[in-house]
């Protein structure tokens, strides 16, 4: 049998490539995919989990604040004043301990004066620690800086901004801007990679100076004698210093900061996550679809087998070691191919500004599931068809006009049915359901349900659609029209299989575009709803600036009110929120704020106005007292002073400017609102602001319409970003249905040369392999828009609370959705029915 | 099979014109040592309203002549010609065309395409043509296979004889020049057999149609008007009136040939 297995591998080349090419395709998606987000969580690894030091102290957080860097856990400065630094070099058993400065908002500027692109990553502004033992930084030219003149930067800022050693370099920091000489390059971390993020160490007592408070400190790094356990140190330092602090060993920190990270990139992770198993599912169906054509085509060999006296189990093993060598060969193929998508990957993260240094991270897991997937699922995918030809008693599989028999579909359309019923009542329960998190979970639960229903049910399905629409094809195309409909319904289950891949695909993509432009359309009417300043002066993702900017502006003639808006962490009644901190007295002519109880007066003092959802979750009315915990871990009682309808620049709870910064919250502002006085020369004052604004390219001046413009380009990146991932997908489902095609042209070769020596010429062939493509790939694209627009709605609806309040379907991009689905068919068919037309007559006759 | 030596044969002439003919028709495959020559300079005219059967020992070149002379496969030297129509002079497009509007094919097994009915596949080369098929003519081919009532039937659906009646019936719709034939009832049992004989017969006899059939079997060659024998790619000998009994024996003159 042996003999045999090998032989049908040589033998059918082409068959042997396609069906390799379909394992490579799976793989190469699992793989890539995994190396790709492995390489991403090394680089932010690095990025915040490098220390030196063997312990390190820092202030207490009253609660975790989730991750520095995502831009949720900056709201509060508390810090480490010098006398504790002094107190920890005294422990026994330390060698060496400084404070060290750190802090995010803090830009470095190219030769233009224009903020250099992070692409999204923070600008970090840090101390030069001079202690190597202390110091996770590594010079590689110039000197450590020194005086409030010198900086030094990281070595990706120096080669973006294409600065050299002496030259003067503008920094904008969280207090000033300044201008230092370039003094020194250092490397950071292990891999030298900081995931595009911008680094500028000052002298300690420079940064404290500029974007820290004199003899204030973030932390203090320590280093252990020889001989002393960082454990017992880290112990005796706890004991030293009191309470109030945290203290952490090395790779307790390390730790600590790979947890915020997990946290604070959940999202991206998730979303990669969810990509790899779409990738997985994908993969799956292509190499499910190619083996069990091939063993339907081989029926009749495995039945002479049969006949010759191998039995039922020598068939299938004879089956299954085929696919064995395959999945084997094909994985590893795969997993090389694997590299490509994740260095396609990583050049498309590029381009929108997160560089990710360093190798790619190859991983034991990335090896195990790529194997387990191309393995395993060739050996399934082989399994199940190789026991039906088993079973086919070789008499009638021998038989000349035997046609293999489209087995029921009843299994599969009760399955699909309960499937598709659980999905929609999951989706429908989600609109009831209060708790917004749930809701989303629900509409997940039920999207994923209603998936994989239809692809149950998507064989019952594909006949009678395609005889619907295939109905044009005979009146449009003529014979070859009609043939291909008909050849697009001869074999249900493999149409509709065919068809999955690209339906998953456009699911995805319309149910995200219908999210993208339903939160555009939010973000549209929430602005003009709400905005009532003249001017917005903020960064593009809502980061951090120099309080000095509102200040300067309060200065301009003509400007009649400037609001400062802040963001920080707080547990409100023990419910850790996002609150917005503001100016009582300013509020009303910056936003239009819709009360519903109270006004912008219950702000004052330690007032809180919260917006109606939260309002109706917690219970909360006019008048009641909420204990709020600041970051810092001072309390506070709030007054609930007013309650909103649902606003997208403040979000759910709003602070007074006072409170915050009473309770040590950091002084950066996030949004600054600016209204002109009334009678004023509008466009005088606005160049005047724009002067001032000259000196600071971190933060731009917007009137309302280029504000929610803004708002909604970074929606549309955010999209862009999607798209481009979830295109991969669409590609290999691309390559899937070439795949299934160039198959059932092999299969069919000899109806193709009967075609021939009747008298259909070559582009007649063409015409007739091209439509059956695209009748598949339409059929696919169909279903695929709607399960997206069914996803797209429900969480739209889901996410309502969360400021998505406007639903929109958007026409035109779904009608070019289907249309793209079509031009798949026409691109797909291009290589399958060349090789169709190009067979000689006389060969496909004689095809046995 | 006596009906068969009462249906009058016609006179077979050479003043007939010829549906089909070839002059040093020859046909090699393959080099040095594996050359083969299938046809050795053969000379052969299919008169218009003949039945003309090819016999031969397997190997003999029966199928390799067919081709050529339908278009299906280039020839080595000489020429092959349908009516008036030089084959090696056209091209891929101009021999479809040909193959379409001139040529009926029947083969030994696969005649039909599954996903088409029985009607549908008879049709097929003038729908192929965009062509209207001539309805009156259509209607006499239906009743004279005898399939009337299975035309909206697939071909899974329908038995071996009743497939390749429905392949005759596709061959003669479109009212070729001349039908070729592979081993029609190769596949077929003797009575389902002797119905497509007696319809081709019976095509010739009432429709005028020219025939080249190329079979191994004594008693459907006594259908033709006249059996070609072929050997190692040449005509080596001609029988007007075919019985069952004249070609067996002919046959036999060959197994002794080839053993001495
Ligand atoms: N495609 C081919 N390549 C090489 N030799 C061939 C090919 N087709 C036929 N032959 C050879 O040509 C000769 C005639 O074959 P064929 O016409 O099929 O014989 P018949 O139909 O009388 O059995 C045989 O010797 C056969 O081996
Ligand atoms: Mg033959």
């Amino acid at each position: 049998m042996w003999r045999a297995t090998v032989r049908n591998l040589l033998a059918h080349k082409l068959r042997l490539a396609l069906s390799g090419l379909a394992i490579v395709l799976g793989v190469a998606f699992v793989s890539g995919t995994m190396i790709f987000t492995d390489t991403l969580g090394r680089t932010f690894d690095d990025l915040f989990a490098s220390t030196a030091a063997d312990v390190n102290v820092e202030p207490a957080a009253a609660f975790d604040s989730g991750l520095a860097g995502t831009g949720e856990g900056v709201g509060t400065v508390s810090s480490v004043p010098a006398t504790v630094v002094d107190t920890v070099r005294g422990v026994d058993g330390v060698a060496s301990a400084s404070g060290f400065v750190r802090t995010e908002g803090v830009y470095v500027l190219d030769g233009h004066g224009d903020v250099l692109d992070t692409g999204g990553a923070p600008g970090i502004g840090i101390s030069w620690e001079p202690d190597p033992a202390l110091s996770s930084s590594t010079l590689v030219d110039g000197r450590a800086p020194r005086g409030a003149a010198e900086v030094a930067l990281d070595v990706d800022t120096v080669d973006k901004a294409g600065y050299a050693l002496g030259d003067s370099v503008p920094v904008l920091t969280t207090g000033p801007r300044v201008e230092a000489e370039l003094v020194g390059v250092f490397s950071f971390g292990d891999s030298g990679g900081s995931a595009g993020a911008s680094l500028a160490a000052f002298e300690t007592s420079t940064a404290q100076e500029l974007f820290g408070t004199p003899g204030q400190f973030s932390g203090v790094g320590v280093s252990a004698a020889d001989g002393v356990a960082q454990e017992a140190l880290r112990d005796r330092v706890a004991a030293a210093i009191g309470d109030g602090f945290t203290v952490r060993t090395a790779s307790e920190q390390a730790e600590a900061l790979a947890g915020d990270f997990e946290e604070g990139l959940a999202f991206v992770e998730t979303f990669l996550l969810a990509f790899a198993g779409i990738a997985l599912f994908v993969g799956t169906f292509i190499i499910l679809n190619t083996f069990s054509m091939l063993v339907a085509q081989r029926t009749r060999e495995l039945a002479l087998l049969r006949a010759l006296g191998a039995g039922r189990a020598q068939v299938t093993r004879s089956v299954l070691a085929e696919a064995l060598v395959l999945g084997v060969v094909g994985s590893t193929v795969g997993l090389a191919a694997g590299f490509g998508v994740a260095t396609g990957l990583r050049s498309l993260f590029g381009r929108f500004g997160l560089t990710l240094d360093g190798g790619l991270v190859f991983a034991t897991d990335t090896v195990l599931w790529s194997y387990a997937v191309g393995v395993l699922v060739t050996l399934v995918a082989a399994y199940l068809p190789a026991r039906r030809a088993a079973r086919t008693p070789p008499v009638a599989a021998m038989r000349d006009d035997h046609v293999a028999v489209e087995r029921s579909l009843r299994r599969r359309t009760v399955l699909g049915g309960v499937l598709t019923a659980a999905g929609i009542a999951a989706m429908v329960s989600a609109f009831v359901v209060e708790d917004d998190g749930a809701a989303a979970s629900l509409v997940g639960v039920g999207a994923l349900a209603l998936l994989l229903g239809t692809i149950a049910l998507s064989p019952v399905i594909a006949r009678p659609f395609l005889r619907g629409i295939g109905g044009v094809l005979p009146r449009l195309f003529g014979t070859p029209g009609r043939l291909a409909r008909e050849n697009a319904v001869r074999s249900p289950r493999r149409t509709a299989a065919t068809a999955s891949a690209l339906m998953v695909g456009l699911a995805l993509v319309s149910g995200f575009s219908i999210i993208g432009a339903s939160t555009n359309a939010s973000v549209d009417g929430a602005l003009d709803q709400s905005l009532g300043a003249d001017y917005v002066v903020s960064t593009a993702v809502a980061a951090p600036f120099s309080a000095d900017i509102a200040e300067q502006i309060r200065r301009i003639d003509g400007v009649d009110s400037v609001t400062q808006q802040r963001l920080g962490q707080a547990q409100l009644a023990g419910v850790q929120t996002s609150v917005s901190a503001v100016d009582a007295t300013t509020l009303d002519s910056a936003l239009a704020l819709d009360y519903l109880a109270g006004s912008t007066a219950g702000l004052r003092g330690n007032g809180l106005v919260v917006d109606e959802d939260t309002a109706a979750g917690r219970g909360w009315s006019v008048g009641d007292r909420v204990e709020a915990l600041l970051a810092n871990g001072q309390r506070v009682g709030l007054t609930v002073g007013g309650i909103y309808t649902t606003n997208a620049t403040l979000g759910s709870a709003v602070i007074s400017l006072d409170t915050f910064t009473a309770a040590g919250g950091e002084a950066l502002d996030r949004f600054v609102y600016v209204d002109l006085a009334p009678d004023v020369d509008a466009a005088a004052v606005r160049s005047s602001l724009e002067a001032t604004l000259e000196a600071y390219p971190v933060v731009t001046l917007k009137d309302q319409t280029q504000f929610a413009d803004e708002q909604k380009g970074q929606v549309d990146q955010m999209l862009m970003i999607i798209n481009a991932l979830l295109g991969l997908s669409v590609i290999i489902a691309v390559l899937g249905i070439v795949n299934t095609l160039a198959l059932s042209v092999i299969e069919r070769t000899r109806e193709i040369g009967l075609l021939r020596a009747i008298g259909m010429d070559r582009r007649q062939l063409r015409q007739m392999v091209r439509l059956e493509s695209v009748a598949i790939s339409v059929y696919g694209a169909v279903f695929g828009l709607l399960l997206g627009i069914v996803f797209g709605t429900g969480l739209v609806q889901a996410l309502a609370d969360q400021g998505i309040t406007q639903q929109v379907i958007p026409a035109g991009r779904m009608v070019l959705f289907l249309a793209v689905g079509a031009l798949i068919g026409v691109l797909a068919a291009v290589w399958p029915a060349r090789r169709a037309a190009k067979l000689k007559v006389l060969d496909a006759i004689a095809t046995a | 099979m006596t009906s068969v030596r009462d249906i009058p044969v016609p006179r077979v002439g050479v003043e007939a014109p010829a549906a089909a003919r070839s002059a040093g028709l020859t046909k090699v495959y393959g080099e040095g040592d594996t050359r083969v020559v299938a046809l050795d300079a053969v000379d052969v005219a299919f008169p218009r309203g003949v039945f003309t059967a090819i016999m031969g020992p397997s190997g003999s070149g029966k199928s390799t002549l067919m081709h050529c002379m339908a278009g299906l496969d280039a020839v080595t030297d000489g020429q092959a010609y349908i009516g008036d129509t030089e084959l090696s002079s056209l091209n891929d497009r101009q021999l479809t065309v040909l193959r379409r509007d001139k040529i009926g094919f029947i083969f030994q097994a696969y005649n039909l395409l599954p996903t088409l009915t029985a009607l549908e596949n008879i049709t097929l080369p003038m729908d192929i043509a965009g062509r209207r098929p001539d309805q009156e003519w259509l209607e006499t081919v239906i009743d004279t296979v005898g399939l009337r009532q299975r035309l909206g039937h697939r071909p899974s659906e329908l038995s071996g004889g009743q497939q390749q009646r429905v392949a005759c019936a596709r061959a003669l719709a479109n009212r070729p020049e001349i039908i070729f034939a592979d081993e029609p009832t190769g596949n077929l049992d003797s009575r389902s057999g002797a119905d497509v004989l007696s319809f081709l017969r019976s095509s010739v006899m009432e429709m005028g149609q020219t025939i080249v059939m190329v079979t191994h079997d004594p008693v459907a060659a006594s259908y033709s008007d006249r059996v070609l024998f072929l050997a190692d790619g040449r005509i080596v000998d001609s029988m007007i009136s075919p019985t069952r009994e004249r070609v067996l024996e002919r046959m036999k003159a060959f197994d002794v040939q080839s053993e001495a």
